[in-house]
């Protein structure tokens, strides 16, 4: 058997073929497709009924609202109806105001280790996260795709990211991608396979590896994985997902395998970083940064404000006020995550300090909405991008950190480093 | 036929494309913001034709397809960069726009005024005759956009199967 790549054995297994060639044009039977409110029955409706067909497989396709929920503008809630509407007419499972498509789709189980997913998001990358080639595409490609069952995909390359050696307390997933984003740039992906491996990796939590999945779409690849482990299982166990005729040993990249290229990291010297305003790769070390005041501190996203962002949020707020003259926004990414958080007390440290929760939606990250940022307002966020202009005014300059950055940055009232107010923790 | 040149740097993210706060409207409305946070006229200026160039990574960000359907609905023959974001190279030809790769694009200026031939695959600056090579598309994409996008091209395939369904049954 020649040596071969995760991503290269999932799509030759999805179109049916031994053995692929990069480049090659194949074409995949697709496992799962997934949609939300935006992207989703309001714009492949239309293009169903044009061609005067059905879903190819109803059972294959998850819906979720997250963009315009919770339907605060007139067309915001009429396109959620819409939604409601479409999920009951074409039978499918719909997951309505539960949170984030990304952060939903594996907590309810909808995904496995080899699936070959389609994702009508940019961000779909992150069932990456769970050994799936899962990527996003516009709707009328997803229209397609639920027409046929089918997409077409050029066979990828993989570009191998190895961080070894273990990350520090106070450094996160978030870090690592902020500082890829600036050292390979926002198309260091080349629209490849980018995959994740190395001690660092294998140490971290579901949760935290789906940040690094998720933002895969921030280095331009077409998907982010993770070869499948014992951490990977016990999630998906715990999600329900039917794990049976999973032979997740075998999806991994064989140690021999052509690779595109391969960067090689040291998790340990990693410190907290942030991303200037208006992108991702302007990134550097947060302690490097010049003194930065902020008025709004926006803990959100499918990367931002998930259990475990929310947990290292509260690590840092406990016991503290927000500074005066600054705005802790709040949006948990999703009714799961936040009933969880709810419970160990971890919203409550938050609300204390005085966050404002928001409902479990893309929030201000996709700037849909009426929240959005005002002008001139600085903001720190724990979303992905910080595209000019996305999340409010064009006038408004986000900042991107790690959820400890910004919580720190939210007690501190201008950007600052996490790590000092960990300090007990960590001499503990 | 000769069209404006309109040009733009590195990285333009579909959130300048397809601004999300108008992206509960219809396309008319979002394209007459399109890119307005870079060049506030830009939607206002553009004549059926003419020709967007850009630098690395055109289109980078989300996959909302408006960001492809607003430049084609503001009348622009191609877009011609140095390279594409992924689901935006998809996008554009799914709804039948051209997208074209320049790797080796010389200095050009905003404003010139050029031939775009989509066969050959060439733009040509006709103040000084220079022609630009552009690199072909892949064979499926061809077809795709040959097709007119993903839309009309599926309509032919299913009336093609339609058709040898009945062929068999008669």
């Amino acid at each position: 058997m020649m040596a071969t790549t995760l991503a290269q054995k999932i799509v030759a297994r999805a179109a049916g073929l031994d053995h692929v060639t990069p480049g090659d044009v194949i074409t995949c039977q697709v496992d799962l497709a997934m949609i939300h409110d935006s992207g989703g029955p309001r714009r492949v409706e239309p293009i169903l009924q044009d061609l005067g067909v059905g879903l190819f497989d109803k059972d294959k396709v998850v819906l979720i609202s997250d963009h315009f929920v919770p339907g605060d503008t007139d067309e915001g809630a009429r396109i959620l109806e819409l939604t409601r509407q479409w999920a009951k007419q074409r039978q499918v499972t719909f997951h309505d105001g539960e949170g984030i498509c990304h952060v939903v789709l594996p907590e309810k189980g909808h995904l496995k280790p080899g699936m070959l997913v389609v994702g009508g998001d940019s961000h779909s990358p992150t069932g990456g996260a769970f050994g799936a080639y899962m990527f996003g595409v516009g709707a009328t490609e997803m229209a397609g795709v639920l027409a046929t069952g089918e997409i077409w995909l050029k066979v990828p390359q993989t570009i191998l990211i190895e961080w070894q050696n273990q990350l520090s307390r106070g450094v996160t997933a978030k870090d690592i991608m902020l500082a890829l984003c600036g050292k390979l740039g926002m198309d260091g992906g080349q629209y490849q396979a980018v995959e994740y491996t190395g001690e660092a990796i294998a140490a971290l939590s579901m949760q935290e590896r789906m940040t690094l999945s998720n933002m895969a779409a921030e280095l331009g690849g077409q998907a982010g994985l993770i070869g499948p482990d014992e951490t990977t299982l016990a999630f998906l166990k715990q999600a329900g997902a039917a794990l049976d005729d999973v032979d997740w040993r075998s999806l991994k990249t064989d140690a021999d395998a052509p690779l595109m290229a391969r960067h090689v990291f040291d998790a340990a010297t990693l410190t907290p970083q942030v991303a200037a305003p208006h992108s991702p790769a302007n990134s550097g070390p947060v302690n490097e940064a010049p003194k930065t005041n902020i008025q709004v501190a926006y803990l959100g996203a499918c990367t931002g404000a998930k259990y475990e962002d929310l947990r290292n949020a509260a690590a840092i707020i406990k016991g503290n006020r927000i500074a005066s003259g600054v705005e802790l926004l709040v949006a948990p990414s999703s009714v799961q995550d936040q009933t969880r958080a709810a419970n160990d007390g971890i919203i409550g440290i938050l609300e204390d300090a005085g966050a404002k929760i928001l409902p479990n939606a893309c929030g201000i990250c996709a700037g849909y909405g009426t929240h959005r940022l005002g002008e001139d307002v600085t903001c720190i966020s724990s979303t992905a991008r910080n595209f000019k202009g996305r999340m409010g005014a064009a006038s408004s300059q986000v900042w991107l950190g790690s959820p400890f950055t910004v919580a720190a940055s939210a007690v501190a009232g201008y950007i600052t480093d996490p790590r000092p107010f960990l300090k007990e923790e960590i001499a503990a | 036929m000769s069209s404006r040149l309109f040009l733009f740097g590195d990285d333009i993210d579909t959130d300048q494309l397809a601004p999300g706060q108008y992206m509960k409207g219809g396309i008319e409305e979002l394209a007459a913001h399109c890119l307005e946070g870079i060049r506030p006229a830009f939607a206002s200026s553009v004549s059926a034709g003419d020709v967007l160039v850009a630098g690395k990574n055109f289109g980078m960000g989300s996959s909302r397809e408006q960001a492809a359907e607003a430049l084609k609905r503001l009348g622009l023959a191609a877009v011609i960069a140095r390279s594409f974001a992924g689901i935006f190279y998809r996008n554009a030809i799914n709804l039948g726009l051209p997208v074209l790769i320049a790797p080796d694009l010389p200095e050009l200026s905003d404003g010139d005024i050029v031939s775009l031939d989509l066969d050959q695959g060439t733009l040509t600056l006709t103040e000084t005759g220079r022609v630009i090579q552009l690199e072909p598309l892949p064979d499926n994409l061809k077809v795709l956009l040959a097709d007119g996008g993903l839309v009309p091209h599926l309509k032919k395939r299913f009336s093609k199967e339609r058709n040898k369904e009945h062929g068999q049954c008669a």
